[in-house]
């Protein structure tokens, strides 16, 4: 099924950009991760202008994420005062990605920049979270019932902030500096690499501020919905790269893989879920790393003055 | 083809008229437009006409078809491995890069003319005037060039086929040029030459525009005039998608 995307300038297979919709969708449902970290770079592999590829998947992520908040709201997994603070610094974030955006492109290394950031941060990650899921699996893999589960509890550095705020859902009682600080790092992340940043924020309401581990994919997608919002209308505005077109197809797919992904969170163990995103994150990372070494196909590459 | 007929029987009229030594050359362009709507994955364009000599001349022509899309200002950059790892590393400006350029002709171009003729004429993917900026050595340029016609040979906008050009009877000439679905929207030129003896002895340009129509032209026009309304449109589609696949799943 051949369809012409008006924006990117080219015509592509419809059931194709569906499918990947489909994927991505599941896998957003599933870790509360938006999957914009997959749908970017396989949408350029495809040939759609990287421009494009950013400004679309951030339009996908938000259609992905709010069938996500609604099924996770449904059963109270959304803290909302904690994500509101979160957007709060999400939005800030996005500007300061926007600009540095725009210098990065003039000066001509956006693409490796953006290719270093991967490899760092789903690296570290991936590797945090692998060590994470693998510890808390090894007694139950051992059969030993009842083994001393390590105390959930935020980073000291984030008890030691100012002006402490009760985040019932959460179980927590911190600063909101903390996730204000980290979801303005998670808003330069989306407008830099087109990515929601759920692959950052999961982890990092987990390890570093230490929320509870049911409210912790809600809030993640509930973040990820009003930034990735706030993404799709400033790339309306500067770069004028949103495919509606692309950005419908993408959508089919990820609403309906967005369901089956929550289905499936409701249904897996924690851990397993925490295992499968850190191989997968792993997996990634080490394939961009790779990218990094090899000689590209292309050398050179045009871009409009 | 009945249009071609007559142009025949006009030219067959004309050099005894004039009396003039050039063969006359009759282009003709299958469209003269192209609409790139839903749906599109390319066009194929046919170039067709007929070239005759001046009474008491007994030259066989060669045709030579360029067909050149809008030209815009680029920036053609260089990866090269810095400390292991592929990055940007030299840049070089070109001030008139098509958008896209075909070139067809009855046989190879080096055996039609020579390399100054096919430079002047644009005969070529070699030869494009890319009409370089800056201050960069000559032989950089020509490299940067390069490289940006080997990548948009990749992507099937930069074509050279010497033997794209059918003569039949000496007289009529056709040519096929596949535009692929990634081409630039705007005023494309055809040019066809008729050579003999390493000369170009007529030229004749007909114009196609490629343009955007329907939804697919009305898209581009909202996401460039009215971008904020053009946004807030993808991201209500982008709620109201989700929001309906999380009715439709709650329920079932």
């Amino acid at each position: 099924m051949d369809v012409y995307l008006p924006i990117a300038n080219l015509s592509v297979n419809g059931l194709f950009i569906v499918l990947l919709g489909v994927l991505t969708g599941i896998l957003s449902g599933l870790f509360g991760v938006g999957g914009g970290f997959l749908t970017t770079p396989l949408l350029i592999f495809y040939g759609i202008p990287p421009t494009v590829a950013a400004a679309s998947a951030a339009t996908q992520v938000t259609g992905a994420s709010v069938s996500g908040v609604l099924a996770h709201s449904r059963r109270g997994g959304v803290d909302y005062r904690m994500g509101t603070v979160m957007v709060g610094g999400g939005i800030v974030g996005a500007l300061i990605g926007a600009a540095l955006f725009r210098l990065l492109q003039a000066l001509g290394q956006i693409d490796v920049v953006i290719n270093i950031l991967y490899v760092l941060m789903l690296g570290s990650i991936g590797s945090l979270m692998m060590r994470e899921a693998v510890s808390a699996l090894r007694p139950s893999l051992l059969g030993k019932a009842g083994a001393p589960v390590r105390k959930r509890r935020h980073h000291p550095l984030v008890a030691s902030l100012p002006y402490r705020w009760r985040f019932y859902a959460s179980g927590l009682y911190i600063s909101p500096l903390a996730p204000l600080i980290l979801g303005m790092l998670v808003g330069i992340l989306t407008m830099l690499m087109g990515v929601g940043g759920g692959f950052l924020l999961v982890p990092a309401m987990l390890y570093i501020l230490g929320m509870s581990g049911n409210v912790v994919v809600g809030t993640s997608l509930y973040q990820i919905l009003f930034v990735t919002m706030v993404t799709t209308m400033t790339h309306a505005l500067t770069t004028k790269a949103v495919d509606i077109v692309l950005a419908a197809l993408l959508l089919l797919g990820s609403v309906m893989g967005a369901q089956f992904g929550t289905q499936i969170a409701l249904k897996a163990r924690p851990e397993y879920l925490r295992l499968a995103l850190a191989a997968l994150v792993i997996v990634i990372a080490l394939r961009m790393l790779y990218g990094l070494g090899v000689q590209p196909d292309e050398i050179y590459t045009v871009a409009p003055l | 083809m009945r249009r071609i007929a007559a142009a025949l029987l006009l030219l067959l009229a004309a050099p005894l008229l004039s009396g003039q030594r050039e063969p006359i050359l009759v282009p003709e362009v299958s469209q003269s437009r192209i609409e790139v709507r839903q749906g599109f994955t390319g066009a194929n364009l046919l170039l067709y006409g007929a070239v005759i000599a001046p009474p008491g001349t007994s030259d066989d022509y060669d045709i030579v078809v360029v067909v050149k899309g809008p030209t815009e200002p680029v920036r053609i950059r260089e990866k090269d491995r810095i400390a292991g790892i592929w990055m940007n590393a030299g840049g070089s400006d070109f001030r008139s890069a098509p958008s896209f350029f075909a070139v067809a002709s009855s046989r190879p171009i080096e055996e039609i003319v020579d390399e100054r003729t096919a430079a002047i004429f644009e005969l070529g993917t070699d030869f494009i005037q890319l009409s370089p900026s800056g201050q960069i050595d000559p032989e950089e340029q020509a490299r940067f060039a390069r490289g940006l016609v080997v990548l948009r040979e990749k992507q099937g906008l930069y074509q050279e086929n010497p033997e794209g050009v059918r003569i039949s009877e000496g007289v009529l000439y056709q040519a096929r040029i596949v535009l692929p679905s990634n081409v630039t929207t705007g005023n494309y030129t055809a040019e066809t030459f008729a050579i003999a003896r390493g000369r170009v002895l007529t030229s004749a340009t007909a114009r196609i525009a490629v343009e955007k129509v329907g939804l697919e032209g009305q898209v581009v026009i909202a996401a460039q005039r009215w971008s904020f309304i053009y946004g807030l449109g993808a991201i209500v589609l982008s709620l109201a998608m989700g929001w309906i696949a999380g009715r439709l799943f709650a329920r079932g």
